[in-house]
């Protein structure tokens, strides 16, 4: 059942198939000429989780290097995680952890996304008023769980109505 | 209406129609969103998670995404139900299985194309599902559930990174696109290994039937988008719409004609092997029913096997498995029961004594 290299008659073991303007184009060589071909298979692309994973878990390995010593301290105000959290689970706390975490994140992203950097697809018709809104239902939001933790439920339930007023403008 | 309703039929996603359904199984499309306002779900408290949820049902439940929407708050459901919506492919097993019990919930399309899961990884994971290469309708689908719910809540998103989620692999279109194809010849032929690296090297994932870390049983394997950020939507569609699919689907078909052209007795003997096994055997195993099932598959498609149709045997795949079949039978059943029970249904499906 093997298939024979296209230009000799060692065993094909690099395929190809490309489709140009409708035309299918079958390439069936052996190792040798595969090589010559440029069709020899490069270092095998690692998938994305496993790629986060390592380079999360290399860099936590050297807290001796500086960068990643300071990067690992810190601490997302809003949601209380610190980068070392964040290599320990690979899960972020927090929308905000994008912002605090943005100088050590990028190029992690960069090389998780084929080296994409920045957002160009879909933008939520109401992204314009979104982001000072978001800080704003964070802030109200936290301060409704010390209010109920607190047991101040007269502050908690006025807290809730503005929460609502501001989810719920209709 | 519960989940055990929907156990005598597959799902839209396995009606067998679609184009290039003899390869493509289904298209299938997931969004990941979050709510500005509260911490991602891992991070959340109790209280801010019943908070969401409530939120979150109560608007894709006002909104009427579609009639008759199915709500199932999985915390509170049986381990069975949970096991059927997970082989129904509504709900990811980590949901299932509920780490740290979060009080989460599914909402389900009547006709089963569309699931929304409320605090999974995210606090919102759309996803739409349809039979056959749909990608274009699926999108169009999800892109207006998503337009729809972002009416009354407000999405985190930042300018740079664009939609945020828990883990960074997501960030940015929040996009998953899938496909499930079949791919037995190129099991036969070998030549499947070198499918998947090829899909690597174009940045996709390759995974079995029930996604992360699953065996590809019966052939049945998920090629699915890894980048998210810094390509549009529209970019990721046409890749997998022009080059991804049809180089898949000429690689199969390829190789389907080099079996018959190089080997067609032996390709029968495992068609019909298979068959004769399905329609005889007393004691069956999932794995080796999904193998079964693949051959036979192969053998209706190619017209070598003209004793039972596609729309059956893709039934098969699902109303074979576990929850379905005990849920079917409407019997608890021990995996040994489920074997003898497995080969009679298989058997009364399939027309034989």
């Amino acid at each position: 059942m093997k298939r024979k290299c296209d230009k000799c008659s060692r065993p094909a073991t690099h395929h190809s198939v490309e489709i140009v303007k409708g035309e299918k184009i079958e390439k069936h060589l052996c190792d040798a000429h595969a090589a010559e071909e440029g069709l020899s298979l490069q270092a095998v692309h690692t998938p994305i989780n496993e790629l986060l994973t390592n380079f999360v878990k290399l860099h936590a390995g050297v807290e001796s290097d500086d960068d990643t010593k300071t990067a690992g301290d810190l601490v997302c105000d809003q949601c209380g995680i610190t980068f070392s959290d964040f290599r320990e689970s690979s899960l972020l706390g927090c929308p905000h952890c994008y912002t605090t975490f943005e100088a050590p994140l990028g190029p992690l992203l960069e090389r998780a996304h084929e080296g994409g950097t920045h957002h160009i697809g879909k933008v939520p018709r109401r992204a314009g008023v979104a982001e000072q809104r978001q800080a704003q239902l964070s802030r109200l939001r936290r301060r409704l769980d010390d209010a109920v933790e607190a047991e101040d439920y007269e502050l908690a339930a006025q807290l809730r109505d503005e929460l609502t007023t501001m989810e719920d403008p209709s | 209406m519960t989940p055990g309703r929907m156990v005598e039929q597959a799902g839209e996603w396995l009606r067998g129609s679609g184009p290039q359904s003899d390869i493509v199984i289904s298209s299938r499309i997931r969004l990941a969103r979050n709510l500005a306002g509260y911490p991602f779900v891992n991070r959340g408290s109790r209280r801010q998670h019943h908070d969401l949820l409530d939120a979150c049902r109560k608007r894709i439940v006002d909104k009427r995404l579609a009639e008759n929407i199915l709500w199932v708050p999985i915390d509170d459901a049986l381990p069975i139900d949970r096991q059927l919506l997970v082989e129904r492919h509504l709900i990811s097993r980590p949901f299932a299985a509920g780490k740290n019990n979060v009080p989460r919930g599914v909402a389900v399309g009547g006709d089963e194309t569309f699931a929304i899961m409320v605090n999974e990884e995210d606090h919102l994971r759309i996803q739409v599902l349809r039979s056959g290469m749909q990608l274009t309708e699926a999108f169009d689908q999800i892109n207006r559930i998503d337009n729809v719910l972002e009416e009354s809540v407000d999405y985190a998103y930042s300018r740079r990174f664009g939609y945020l989620t828990a883990c960074p692999t997501n960030v940015g279109t929040g996009i998953r696109v899938s496909v499930m194809v079949h791919l037995p010849a190129l099991r036969l032929t070998g030549e499947i290994e070198k499918v998947k690296r090829a899909a690597q090297q174009m940045h996709l994932a390759v995974r079995g039937m029930f996604g992360e870390g699953s065996e590809a049983q019966g052939d049945l394997y998920q090629v699915s988008n890894q980048t998210t950020l810094g390509k549009t939507e529209q970019e990721l569609l046409a890749d997998f719409e022009h080059t991804v699919v049809p180089q898949i689907v000429a690689y199969e078909h390829q190789a389907r004609q080099l079996l018959i052209k190089q080997r067609p007795h032996q390709l029968d003997d495992r068609i019909h092997r298979a068959w004769g096994t399905l329609t005889h055997a007393r004691v069956l195993g999932t794995d080796e029913v999904l193998q079964l099932l693949s051959h036979v598959r192969l053998g209706v498609n190619l017209g070598r096997l003209e004793t039972t149709d596609i729309r059956t045997v893709n039934e098969l795949f699902l109303l074979t498995q576990p929850a379905h079949l005990q849920k079917i039978t409407n019997e608890a059943m021990n995996p040994a029961a489920r074997r003898v029970a497995r080969a009679k249904m298989i058997r009364q499906r399939l027309g034989a004594r």
